[in-house]
Parts: structure tokens; sequence; C-alpha cells
């Protein structure tokens, strides 16, 4: 048993297995994929990273902005009710959504952030899809007196236009990207485009566990406070591990945050949730597991949604945050390994698990996370009354009520 | 189909002959970037022949990606009007092929992001490059450390692999890419996009050299070089200078094909005066 009297205590992070290699491969996937002058800034980052991930004054600086900035531990809550609808296990929920800032992106900026400043660089950018990470990211900026650039899709502007406010409130420049799908894959282009142009001054915020090494080893640990606290609060609240976790998918840094302090527990199964759109067979989906190849983009190897050209294809989902054809290498790695398993829900299961968990317990989901709702629902049914599923609810849905009120004709 | 094969393991292949030339003559090399399929897959091999007729030594053929990361706007939206009407790797090697039936000795290196090279298979597309009369590649987003594989099917195949140095690189990392890199080696002139900004060639003649001495290969220098003076500053310190965002944007102006190849003969062409000149006045 690991149980630490401290949930909130990071006693080092990482290192629970030994991937990724020295260069950042997950098995065949991972690596570096950039033009070479992003390589020097690239091995600078993974030295400080190396550096800093192992320094104790750096991680208890880290974990007093978790605390008093941040607000953790963040609850762990039995959801009785919807629980107890349901007639199978037993459901608690990660509430990442009671984060400041309102979902679990803020733990990976904080920890980016403090790097950045070591590191000497006064300017921060960042790709955002729901504009979460965005938000995370000008958010930490203002704090710490940075400059800040966010690049974001032109449709993920439209959709998500509360949240461009808040950036823009916060000081940050927020820059519409009208290149190829005007989405979360072409801000992330944009965003490589700028880091190049301003590698001297510039600090690249990468908001998911994918891009090139380190960024998915380095997210992963900053957002592996997740599964620490979970795994303590397992402990002391029911007594043991739970059964299942279940995180929604896109780049999958609030699954791989949750997942990877329990990796080595092999009773407890490990579910990560892909956004299947209008469904896989209908092509227009988010699901580059399920339904896509191993390929290169955006600095590593991992499934992608992709054609017969090798060309990434336009994806699809209600959820601006998982719209993405990617997705972190480690998750590659977890589902050909079998450590891992990847269920798809579509836009209207998501919705329907977005207004139930709103109703039995009067917490508005993000849809995000609403997809690992949905797919926690249909578990939980055919599971006995003694086992435990935890659910991360990555964010709050505060973001997304304009969405689903345009998706019922209302007019906000 | 298998003459480039067997000329390539015992002839010098067509990159080093025409550096060996150029060297000879005591001239510069001019390598000119173009999409491949823009605007259309069936206009390509007549603006390759433009390129070559304004006095290109090389031509580099871009292979149109959705995700162009190390572009600027301008290749970027020749890549999307590529990809409008379905340009694939295979029509970029029908291009060559094509091109080829009139020009034997005009090296020609495909540029381009891996996700295409890889979804082909590495050693099926060195085979059928080989066989296409394309001599070497360079893959944007392969560096060194990951291009073992990449590598060894291209040299199986008789091809060169160019590879980037880039103005931050540091001497380990210079090493690095002149250690896997073969034809010649692409000097990234500006910390940016292609097309970007203005090179500061005397900043980096001295990385230039370094280059030079540790590859044992030619070295052209590349990114925001677009107007005859800076051709002939970037011809000073390097063995050849690489133009792409100009030329492109000539194409991507319009008109009718005849009239853009002419356009782009007569740019090519001012460049080429450029760095002639500079030959001369030395």
């Amino acid at each position: 048993m690991n149980a630490r009297p401290d949930p909130g205590a990071l006693p080092g992070i990482g290192g629970e297995t030994p991937f990724p290699d020295a260069n950042g491969h997950f098995g065949p996937y991972g690596g570096r994929f950039v033009a070479e002058t992003l390589m020097e800034p690239l091995l600078e980052l993974d030295a400080a990273y190396r550096h800093y991930l192992a320094d104790p004054e750096f991680l208890a600086e880290f974990d007093d902005d978790l605390r008093h900035y941040v607000g953790r531990p963040s609850p762990l809550y039995y959801a009785r009710r919807w629980s107890e609808s349901l007639g199978g296990a037993r459901i608690y929920l990660k509430r990442e959504d009671l984060n400041h800032t309102g979902a679990h992106k803020v733990n990976n900026t904080i920890g980016q952030a403090l790097l950045a400043r070591r590191m000497g660089k006064p300017r921060v950018i960042a790709e955002t899809g729901a504009g979460q990470h965005g938000v995370a990211t000008a958010t930490v900026a203002a704090r710490f007196g940075m400059r800040c650039r966010v690049y974001m899709g032109a449709e993920d502007i439209q959709r998500q236009s509360p949240n461009v406010f808040r950036m823009k409130l916060l000081g940050a420049e927020v820059a519409p990207v009208t290149s190829g799908s005007r989405t979360l894959k072409d801000a992330l282009n944009e965003a490589l485009r700028d880091w190049v142009s301003n590698v001297d001054d510039t600090f690249y915020i990468i908001g998911t566990v994918a891009g090139p090494h380190p960024y998915p080893a380095m997210v992963r640990d900053f957002q592996s406070v997740i599964g620490r606290e979970t795994r303590v609060q397992c402990l002391d609240q029911i007594g043991r591990l739970p059964d299942a976790l279940v995180a929604c998918v896109g780049g999958g840094s609030n699954a791989i945050g949750m997942f990877y302090p329990f990796i080595n527990d092999a009773e407890v199964a490990l579910v990560g949730v892909e956004a299947a759109g209008d469904g896989i067979a209908s092509g227009r989906h988010s699901a580059p597991l399920n339904a896509g190849a191993p390929g290169v983009l955006h600095g590593n190897r991992t499934y992608l949604m992709q054609d017969e050209c090798g060309q990434i294809e336009a994806t699809h989902s209600v959820s601006a945050g998982l719209d993405y054809p990617g997705v972190g290498p480690e998750h590659a790695w977890l589902k050909d390994t079998g450590r891992a398993q990847y269920a798809a829900i579509t836009d209207d299961e998501a919705l329907t698990a977005f207004d139930t968990l709103t109703h039995l317990e009067g917490i508005i989901p993000a849809l995000e996370s609403s997809h690992a709702l949905a797919h926690a629902e249909k578990m939980a049914r055919e599971m006995r009354t003694d086992q435990v599923v935890v659910v991360n609810l990555s964010g709050r849905g505060d973001k997304d009520i304009q969405t689903v009120a345009a998706l019922r004709g209302i007019t906000l | 189909m298998s003459m480039a094969n067997t000329s390539a393991a015992t002839a010098p292949t067509r990159i080093a002959a025409r550096f060996d030339a150029l060297a000879a003559q005591g001239r510069k090399g001019l390598i000119t970037f173009i999409t491949a399929g823009d605007p259309s897959v069936a206009a390509t091999p007549a603006y390759m022949h433009a390129l070559v007729r304004g006095g290109a030594d090389i031509i580099e053929l871009g292979v149109p990606f959705s995700d162009p990361m190390a572009d600027g706007e301008v290749i970027q939206r020749a890549s999307e009007r590529a990809l409008a009407h379905g340009t694939s790797l295979d029509d970029v090697l029908a291009c060559v092929g094509e091109f080829r039936r009139e020009d034997s000795d005009t090296p020609v290196v495909l540029m381009g992001y891996l996700n295409p090279f890889e979804h082909m298979g590495a050693a099926r597309f060195a085979e059928r490059a080989a066989a296409a009369g394309v001599d070497g590649a360079l893959v944007v987003d392969l560096p060194p450390e990951e291009a073992a594989d990449f590598n060894a099917a291209l040299r199986a195949a008789g091809l060169d692999q160019v590879f980037l140095v880039a103005p931050n690189s540091p001497e380990r990392r210079i090493r690095t890419v002149c250690a896997a890199a073969s034809g010649f080696v692409y000097f990234v002139s500006v910390k940016g996009v292609t097309g970007d900004k203005a090179a500061a060639i005397d900043e980096i003649g001295q990385r230039v050299a370094m280059t030079r001495a540790f590859a044992g290969l030619p070295v052209g220098i590349g990114f925001g070089i677009r107007t005859p003076a800076a051709a002939a500053a970037a011809a000073a310190v390097a063995d050849a200078v690489i133009v792409g965002s100009a030329i492109v944007e000539i194409i991507e102006r319009g008109g009718d094909a005849a009239a853009v190849a002419a356009a782009v003969e007569a740019y090519v062409a001012s460049l080429r005066q450029g760095i002639d000149g500079e030959r001369r006045s030395r």
C-alpha cells in the first residue's frame, strides 16, 4: 500500500514506469518529430524538466500553488443518487471541475509556467480547443506577469466565446487561426510556427500529453497529481483501490493524469473515452484510438485520423476539447499493450449524460467530461453494487451552456 | 525501371554531379522550390521546366501536407490548393516521371512532412521515387535521431537525404545532422517559417562554413531569400541559394499557364543573374 498521509504532497513525480525512454519513446510511439530549429529548444526544455522535477524547491513551490491557488486536493465525491439510479457500481467523481479556472488544465499550466520562469522566458504561448487550456495559460501568465498569446481555431472561437472573453480579461492576446480546419490541430500548427519564430524569449505551454518529447511526459507528470490524490482518497474513503477509472481522451491529459499513479495496480481497469461524434461509422468523429492508424503529427508518432494518402482528416465532436485527430503517444502505447481500454461515446450520448448529472447531482459537467460520464454509466450498469468506478470530472460545463442552448434552439 | 538504381550504385548521383560541375565552373548553385499540384498536377512538370530554363540547378518539389507546421502562409496556401484537388504522393512521383521525359540532368529533391511518406512506407517510397527519377528527399519534421529507418531505405535505393541545420543549432547538433546528411545540407537562415523574414546572412557565414566542414558536402542557404541582391549575399557564403515562397507567390497570382511559366522563368533568371554577378564581382 502506498497510502500517503498528505494527498497534496509531492514526493517527487514521475518514474512509475520506465516510459518514455531518453528520447521520448513509449514503445514505437512518441519521439521528437520537429524541424531542426526546434530541436535545441526541446533539448534545453528536456534538461530543465529533468532537473526541476527532481528539485525539492521546485516541487514545493508547485505543491504550494496547487494547494493555495488551484484549491487542491480536489474532492472525491460519491455520486449516490446517480449511482443508485443505475443499480450497479458506485460511481465516484474526481472533482477537477472545482479547480480554479474550472478544469484540470491549470495543474499543468502552473507547472510549465514555473518552469518557464526558471528558464528565463518572459513570454508564453499556447494552443486551445475548448478554451480551458487557453484560460489556464492566460491565468498563470497574468499571475506571473508574462506576456501571453493563445492560438485558437476560428471555429472554436465561435463556439466557446465565453472563454475567449475570459482570456482577454486576463490580458492574453487571442489569435484566431483560419488555416486548415480552423480547430485545435490548426491552432497547434500555428503555435509551433510562433515558437519556431520566437524561440529565444518564448515558452510554449502545450496543453495536453501530445507534441514532441518532453511534452507528453512532462504534462503527464504535472497532471499526475490527479491520480495521486485519487489513490489516497480511495484508500481513505472506500478502504481499497477502485475497480475502474474512467476519463475522456482528446489529447488525453486528464486521463493520463488520473491513470498514471495506478499504472502498476493491475486490478484497477483503466478506461479512456474518445469522442465518437455522429458515430464511428459516420466518419464524423474524433476517435483515433478506435478508428485511426499510427502516423506522425505535431512532433510525435501516435494514432491519427488520416486518409489513404496520409493526410490528416477533419474531425468532429460536439466538445471542442476532444475535437483533435491525434492522441497522446502514451495512450497509443497503453492501447497496444492492453493496459488501458479505449471506448467511444457519441455526441448524443454525451449530451444525455450532461443532463443526467445536472439533474441528479446538481453538477453541470463539461461536454468533454460528459463523454466519460456516459461511458461510466454503461459500465456501472453491468457491475455489482459493491464495485467502484471513479470518473475524472475533468471540467465544469459553464463554458458549454451556449453550445447546449444552441442545440435546443435557444439563444442566450 | 531499374536504371536509376543501377546508375546510382556506379555513377555519381545527379546532385553530386551538379555540384561538381558548378565547382568546376566556379559558380554557385540555385535551388528552387515549388509545391507539386499547385495549381494542378498537370501544370507542375511545365513549371519545373520553367525553373530550369530560368537557371535553376536543383528543383525542390514540395509534397503537399495537411499540416505544414514549418511553412509560412504562402506555402501553406500552396499546400491547401494542391490538396483541394487531392494531390497525393503518387501524383508527385508522376510529376517527376513526366519531368524526366525531357530532363534527365536536373536533380529533383522532394520536400515534405513525414506522414505521407511513412504512410506509403519508407522502402516502397524509396524504390518508387528512384524509379520516377527523384534524387533525394528532405523530410522537414524528421531529425536525424528519428531518421535511421527512413535513411536506410533511401540509401538502399540510391537516394540522398537532405537535412536542415538551423541558425540556433550548436556545434554538437551540426555534427549530428552532418553525420546523417547526403547530397547537400540545407542551412536555414532564420529562426522562423518559410518565406518569413529577411535572412541575416552576415551573421551565419561562420556556421555555414562549419557545416560544410563537418558534412563534407555542399551547403545551401534558404528561408527568406527573395531578391537577386539577397541571393547574391547568400551565394557569397554558401554553395547554393534556395528560394521557394517568392516563386510560389508568382504561381499563386495565377493567369494562363504559359504566362505563369514565363513569369517564373524570368524571376528565376533574375536570381541567377544576382548569383552569377556575385561570382563576377569577386
